[in-house]
């Protein structure tokens, strides 16, 4: 069993593929330590408590919200943020297909939705108009009314397709 | 900004160890699952525990297991659950389960936890400033008695939900429970004092909505087992809004059926109208007779009592009493088979669940 004192935590916190010995408030949330201590703002601070998504990032391949989890809780796991999507300049086709679909409009929501929606397609490249709204029915948006983000997911998986089979 | 107070962090490597830092603790200690609730609880001090002692390395209780019965960990996920087609069987978990929450909490957020969730009331589930303006209440009576207890003692502070009552009405909220109960779930309970015992789920709950559970807080709830008997079981949800939301009411049934379509067996489960699920002593009538529409409109009126919804959660209460008839009557047609796309709109839409992927 191993105990961590009281006053710092100290773990190995590898996020977009790049491992950092971070040392932090044992009581910081994921969501706190991407923010506060590493400077990652990409993703969003909303409820803090489960409701919006707007926190969401990948844990070993998989999103959750990063609000809930505490920090100390990913020692040795691989966290994936929306600063991770792009390919160095060249974005993500799912951050193409929501600026063309219009699928963000004050973009808070917009990091969550991406990376969930990368979880989706990573899984289920085919996914369908009903798996799309099913993955996505935890992130929260109060400005575009969502069809424009299940149209983007759809646009992003056919060209992420269309590039496969060429 | 809400931030968990400060804790003592603990990681468990096993079941065993997970318990004897429970009991080193001396109450002062919660075991952490996915903290989907706890977490959320400890930004809005609801729980304070000193010591947290996390499950996530805790490999043995990850684990399902079929062998003539269905064995499932603690540990494992709800999504785990709602993914794992060996499941698909046992109805009513399967769509109790995927109806908790959201996609993204279900990734992190375990049975075990679910078994485990906090009971819920308006007047509770506040952050702490709201709590504070209506001075707290009996269940988290202020700063001061919840940060001696990881769970506060009895006593202190008004309950506004029933201001004359001796108890806590909070509302047993887990969407699993009631399906689990219904298809006759036992839960194993492991402390370093004892070892282990197992009981039948629905033992495991009180109906006081803070000791809403039997078990001591020094045990961990390592396993539920699911007897392969044949049962056809669903579990229908009412919620505020389609996409995620706490039970406002959730309905669970599992029944056998014989030759001529008579009725071997049968339980049916209320949850979130009382600070327990509650198995239904007249689930008994439904014995030995089809389930015929004269059978089911006698088992509603019979079990009208049970549906006492109190003001502390949503909708009124009087409409989620009638509710709560249209819904035993409706999971009981659905079980002997009728088209649930023929029933009123609401039951539809709580009988209808879209194919979820997470
Ligand atoms: C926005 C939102 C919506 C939600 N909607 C729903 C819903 O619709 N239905 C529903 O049922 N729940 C809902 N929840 C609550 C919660 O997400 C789930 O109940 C979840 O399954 C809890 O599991 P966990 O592993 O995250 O538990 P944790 O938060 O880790 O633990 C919950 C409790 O159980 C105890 N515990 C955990 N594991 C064990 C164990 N093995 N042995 C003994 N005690 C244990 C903990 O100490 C704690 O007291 C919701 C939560 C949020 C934030
Ligand atoms: S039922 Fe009463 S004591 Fe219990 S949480 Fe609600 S207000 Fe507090
Ligand atoms: S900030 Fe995490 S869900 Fe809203
Ligand atoms: S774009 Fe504003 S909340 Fe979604």
């Amino acid at each position: 069993m191993r105990r961590s004192p009281t006053n710092n935590a100290r773990i190995a916190l590898t996020v977009n593929g790049e491992t950092k010995e971070l040392l932090f408030a044992p009581n910081k949330t994921l969501l706190e330590v991407l923010r506060e201590d590493l400077g990652l703002t990409g993703t969003k601070h909303g409820c803090e408590l489960g409701e919006c998504g707007a926190c969401a990032v990948l844990l070993n391949g998989r999103p959750v919200l990063s609000c809930l989890v505490l920090a100390l809780e990913c020692d040795g796991r691989q966290v994936e943020t929306i600063e991770g999507l792009a390919d160095d300049a060249r974005l993500h086709p799912l951050q193409e297909a929501f600026a063309d679909c219009g699928a963000a409009q004050c973009g808070y929501c917009t990091p969550g939705f991406l990376v969930t929606a990368k979880a989706l397609l990573d899984e289920r490249p085919n996914a369908t108009r009903g798996e799309i709204t099913e993955a996505l029915s935890g992130n929260l948006c109060r400005c575009t009314g969502y069809i424009q983000i299940f149209e983007a997911v759809e646009e992003a998986a056919a060209k992420m397709g269309a590039k496969e089979s060429k | 900004m809400m931030r968990a107070g400060r804790f003592r962090y603990v990681v468990a490597k096993s079941a065993a160890e997970a318990a004897q830092a429970l009991a080193d603790g001396g109450g002062k200690a919660m075991l952490l699952a996915g903290g989907t609730d706890l977490v959320p609880n400890m930004k809005r001090r609801q729980q304070m525990p000193e010591i947290v002692v996390s499950l996530r390395q805790v490999a043995e209780l990850r684990e399902v297991a079929m062998n003539g019965e269905t064995a499932i960990g603690a540990g494992v996920t709800l999504a785990d659950v709602v993914r794992d087609p060996r499941l698909r069987q046992h109805g009513a978990l399967f769509r109790a389960v995927a109806q908790v929450a959201t996609p993204l909490i279900r990734n992190t957020a375990t049975l075990g936890g679910n078994l485990c969730l906090d009971t819920r009331c308006n007047y509770y589930d506040q952050n702490y400033e709201w709590r504070r303006a209506i001075d707290f209440c009996k269940k988290a009576p202020g700063p001061e008695a919840v940060a001696i207890d990881a769970v506060a003692d009895d006593g202190d502070g008004t309950c506004w939900v029933a201001p004359s009552s001796a108890r806590c009405w909070a509302v047993s909220s887990t969407d699993s429970a009631p399906a689990l109960i219904a298809l006759g779930a036992r839960v194993t309970l492991l402390s370093s004092r004892d070892g282990a015992r197992e009981i039948p789920l629905e033992a495991l709950f009180h109906d006081d909505g803070m000791h809403y559970m039997t078990k001591r807080a020094d045990e961990v709830l390592t396993r539920v087992r699911v007897p392969h008997d044949g049962v056809r079981s669903t579990y229908w949800k009412l919620r505020r809004r389609g996409a995620f939301d706490f039970p406002a009411l959730g309905v669970a049934a599992a029944v056998r059926f014989g030759t001529a379509g008579v009725v071997e067996h049968a339980r049916v489960v209320l949850g979130a109208v009382a600070s327990k699920p509650l198995l239904l002593p007249e689930s008994s009538l439904l014995v030995g007779r089809a389930l015929t529409d004269d059978a089911i409109a006698e088992f509603v009126d019979a079990t009208a009592r049970w549906a006492k919804p109190l003001d502390n959660t949503d909708f009124l209460m009087t409409w989620r009493k009638q509710v709560s008839k249209l819904f035993l009557g409706g999971v009981l047609r659905e079980l002997r088979g009728d088209d649930v796309q023929t029933f009123p709109l609401l039951a539809r839409r709580a009988a209808t669940l879209r194919n979820p992927v997470w």
